[in-house]
Order: C-alpha cells, then sequence, then structure tokens
C-alpha cells in the first residue's frame, strides 16, 4: 500500500504520519492522533458533529481527504481550552446547558468559534446561519445560539484567552 | 470503504498537466472533494489515480474587466465567491446563490470548478452561470479550449470533457444594460440542493418589451435544461399575467423530471412551472430598475 507523509500541525502540535493518501482528516484526527473529541457520524457531509477549523476555516473533516492538510494547522475541540481554562465559547455551553445528548457538541462549538472569529458580533440570525451545517438530533438549537449571542455579548470577557 | 488509489500532487498547473495527461485512461481529478469523497466512499467510483488540484493556488482568483468579462479560477473555493467584494457589487446573482450552496463548511473547501466539472444537474451554480451565458475554459498537455456552458453538459454526472482535459476557468460575460437575473431553488432544508431550481435572466429594450430571455432549470432533467420554447415567448412581449403563465407552463413542458423520495415527476412538473413564472417575472422587474 502507497503511503505519503503528512505534515499537520493539530492544536499547535506538529505532527508527521505516515499514511494511506485515501485517508481522511477526521481518521487522522481520531484514529492516529487519539483525538477523539472530534465525532463521526453520518461521514456523508450532512451533520457537521466531525466540524473542525482547518487553515482558518471550519470544514467538515470527514469530507476532507488528509493529504489535503499537509502543511496545515487544524484545531479540534481539544484546542480550545488554554492550560486547563476553558475557552469562552465552552463556558457559554455549560451555563446555558447547551447540550443534551453532547454528540453535537464538538462541532457545534467548532462552527460557533469560526462564526465567532469572522463575526464577533453576529445578530441571532446569523448566528443561526452560521450552524446551518450542524444538526442537533436532540433539537436543543435555542440554548445554542443563547451561548454564543452571550460570548457574542461579552459575557465572557473575562475569559478571554 | 474508499479503495486505493495513487495519489498525485501536482505542485504547478503545468504538471498537473503533464500528470493527467500521463495517467488519462485511469485518472480522477480531486478539488474540494465535497462530492467525489461521497462518491469515492460510497464505491460508485474507483480510480488508480487521484490527482489532487486543490492547492494550484495559481486558479484561484477573481477577475473583472469592462471587455472581457468576470473570470473566476477554477480552484476558487465558493465562499471566496460569496464573499468577494466584486462580486457582490457587479454579479450579486452569484453571491447570493453561492451564500445558499450547502452549508458554510462545504462552501470553505468546496470549489467552483469542482462543483462545474461534477455534473450534478441539482448542482447550484450552473442554472445561474448558464442563464447569464457564461463558459468554461479547459485545458491539457496539448492547449486550451472554451466551451459555451450551454454544450458543457452532455448527460447526467457527464462533460464535454475530453479525458485528460481539466476544468480551468469560468468566463462570465459583463450583462448587457437593462438585465435582471435571478435564481431560486425549492428545498426543506436551507442546505439541501433544490427539488428544483430556476435561473432566468432577461434584458429589455428601451420601451419595456423583452429583448432576451434566457432560462435555465435545476434538477430537472439528466442536465440544466434550457426550455428554449419558454424563452422565445417572452422576446418581443410585454410583461404580463397571461404571458407569465405560457412562459410557465412552456418551461414545465420543456423539462424532464424524474420522480424520487423528494418528490413526484408531476409534483416537480408544478414547481417547475410556479418557480418560471416566478424567476422571469423578477427579472424583468429587476431589468426595469
Amino acid at each position: 500500500m502507497e503511503k505519503h507523509l503528512l505534515r499537520i500541525t493539530v492544536n499547535e502540535r506538529d505532527h508527521e504520519l505516515f499514511i494511506n493518501p485515501k485517508t481522511l482528516l477526521v481518521e487522522v484526527i481520531r484514529d492516529h492522533l487519539g483525538l477523539t473529541g472530534t465525532k463521526r457520524a453520518c461521514e456523508s457531509s450532512s451533520c457537521g458533529a466531525c466540524t473542525v477549523i482547518l487553515d482558518g476555516v471550519s470544514v467538515k473533516s470527514c469530507s476532507v481527504l488528509a493529504m489535503q492538510a499537509d502543511g496545515l494547522s487544524v484545531t479540534t475541540s481539544e484546542g480550545l481550552e488554554n492550560k486547563g481554562k476553558l475557552h469562552p465559547i465552552q463556558k457559554a455551553f455549560l451555563d446555558h446547558g447547551s447540550y443534551q445528548c453532547g454528540f453535537c457538541t464538538s462541532g457545534m462549538l467548532m462552527s460557533s468559534t469560526a462564526l465567532l472569529m469572522e463575526n464577533p458580533d453576529p445578530t441571532v440570525h446569523e448566528i443561526r446561519e452560521g450552524l446551518d451545517g450542524n444538526l442537533c438530533r436532540c433539537t436543543g438549537y435555542n440554548s445554542i445560539v443563547r451561548a454564543i449571542a452571550s460570548v457574542a455579548r461579552g459575557d465572557y470577557r473575562e475569559d478571554q484567552q | 470503504m474508499i479503495a486505493d488509489f495513487h495519489y498525485l500532487k501536482p505542485s504547478s498547473l503545468k504538471e498537473a498537466l503533464e500528470m493527467l495527461s500521463e495517467h488519462k485512461e485511469d485518472c480522477k481529478v480531486i478539488c474540494g472533494g465535497q462530492s467525489l469523497l461521497i462518491l469515492l466512499r460510497q464505491g460508485l467510483i474507483v480510480t488508480g489515480h487521484l490527482l489532487d488540484i486543490k492547492r494550484l493556488d495559481e486558479l484561484s482568483y477573481v477577475n473583472f474587466d469592462e471587455a472581457e468579462g468576470l473570470k473566476i479560477g477554477a480552484t476558487t473555493t465558493h465562499r471566496a465567491i460569496e464573499k468577494s467584494g466584486l462580486i457582490n457589487d457587479k454579479f450579486r446573482v452569484l453571491a447570493d446563490m453561492e451564500s445558499k450552496l450547502a452549508t458554510i463548511q462545504t462552501r470553505n473547501w468546496g470549489t467552483i470548478g469542482g462543483n462545474l466539472a461534477h455534473a450534478d444537474p441539482a448542482g447550484d451554480p450552473a442554472p445561474v452561470l448558464i442563464s447569464m451565458g457564461a463558459s468554461v475554459k479547459v485545458g491539457s498537455a496539448s492547449g486550451t479550449r472554451v466551451i459555451s456552458l450551454d454544450e458543457f453538459y452532455t448527460d447526467l454526472f457527464e462533460t464535454a470533457m475530453e479525458e485528460g482535459e481539466l476544468l480551468l476557468e469560468i468566463q462570465v460575460p459583463k450583462p448587457p444594460p437593462r438585465t435582471g437575473t435571478v435564481y431560486e431553488k425549492f428545498n426543506l432544508l436551507a442546505s439541501d440542493q433544490g427539488i428544483v431550481a430556476v435561473a432566468a435572466s432577461v434584458t429589455l429594450n428601451g420601451d419595456s418589451t423583452c429583448k432576451r430571455a434566457r432560462i435555465a432549470l435545476g434538477n430537472s432533467g439528466p442536465t440544466v435544461l434550457r426550455p428554449k420554447e419558454a424563452e422565445e415567448l417572452v422576446v418581443g412581449q410585454k410583461l404580463s399575467d397571461d404571458l407569465l403563465e405560457e412562459v410557465g407552463q412552456k418551461a414545465s413542458d420543456g423539462s424532464d423530471p424524474v420522480s424520487d423520495i423528494h418528490a413526484s415527476e408531476e409534483y416537480r412538473r408544478h414547481l417547475i412551472k410556479v418557480l418560471t413564472k416566478r424567476m422571469v417575472k423578477r427579472a424583468w422587474e429587476q431589468a426595469a430598475t
């Protein structure tokens, strides 16, 4: 089997791996690096549970060939906290009970983070649009939207990293 | 389970075309892969070689010039088009279409060239671009040629590109004065493909009669369709409810939709009629302002 060298930075740690070129980004993150915060669910680009931030933008890691991330940086939900201190969006999700079963949560966190990076002061409509690629089958959207809105209006300013 | 393949990663367009020429009998091209990876995973595509052009930045650009119109490089992402100031300013309908294509994550990695080359008749960009009279530039190791998008789609998931050819650029002419172009898809979830989709571009004469009309139907047949009988009905006419009714009916008659889990053929025909009426009216009103 053909193997290729993948150099990838995940949560600010550099990795060099030899992988089959058909390996998906989500497989590198979960199976090779053991970061299981990123979830595999639909594996067809529908649900968003596998969302990570790649090269500064949100992507569905089930639908990106890992080799396309060669030389790039990835942030997963494990990369949000800083030295044991939760990221504001993580604190807000906890405070607002923004999960029920929790399976969509890491994808929701990554889409929320990408949204706030691009638009630090979104309207409720913009927040909902920013989550259009993430499904919550418990339908707990309102509490997620409230958590993001609370970060946007500065409720967690003292938690900014 | 994706079948094994040899992975080819060219560092320039020239190298990509050479690699494609060498392996063209058994090679697929991947760009963002937002459609292709699903087909690979389902085993619907098995390929000996996968040529990865995602990082060919020389094909990622949006340019405009008054004489030559708009040029978009094939590896430009949907999100880059959606957010382009130039496109929002001069080709608003393209930015609006992109903002409703799949989801943000898909638009962040998926590309316009990949979408068009995939040749899914339910894809969003093709109907709009066809209504605007767009073309694509394709290239191989032996040269380039320009194909009108009208002639680009030959069948379901089939294009006029030969083996060894790569889609390089989308070319959109500057719309004539007094032109309106609109697009809408009918779907249940905003991020879905259209159950059907209709684009219309209408150009008016000084006396408010129609000078030119182009209508393109998405997911209404094996390829994006242009109901030419409907277009011909409109030319020379003034806008009226009777005219719209007739145009909608002709578009529906000129379509060839399937029945599937999303809608029956009959319902699709109904939707095509209703959406065509709406789109022609909206394009006409936009052209008049």
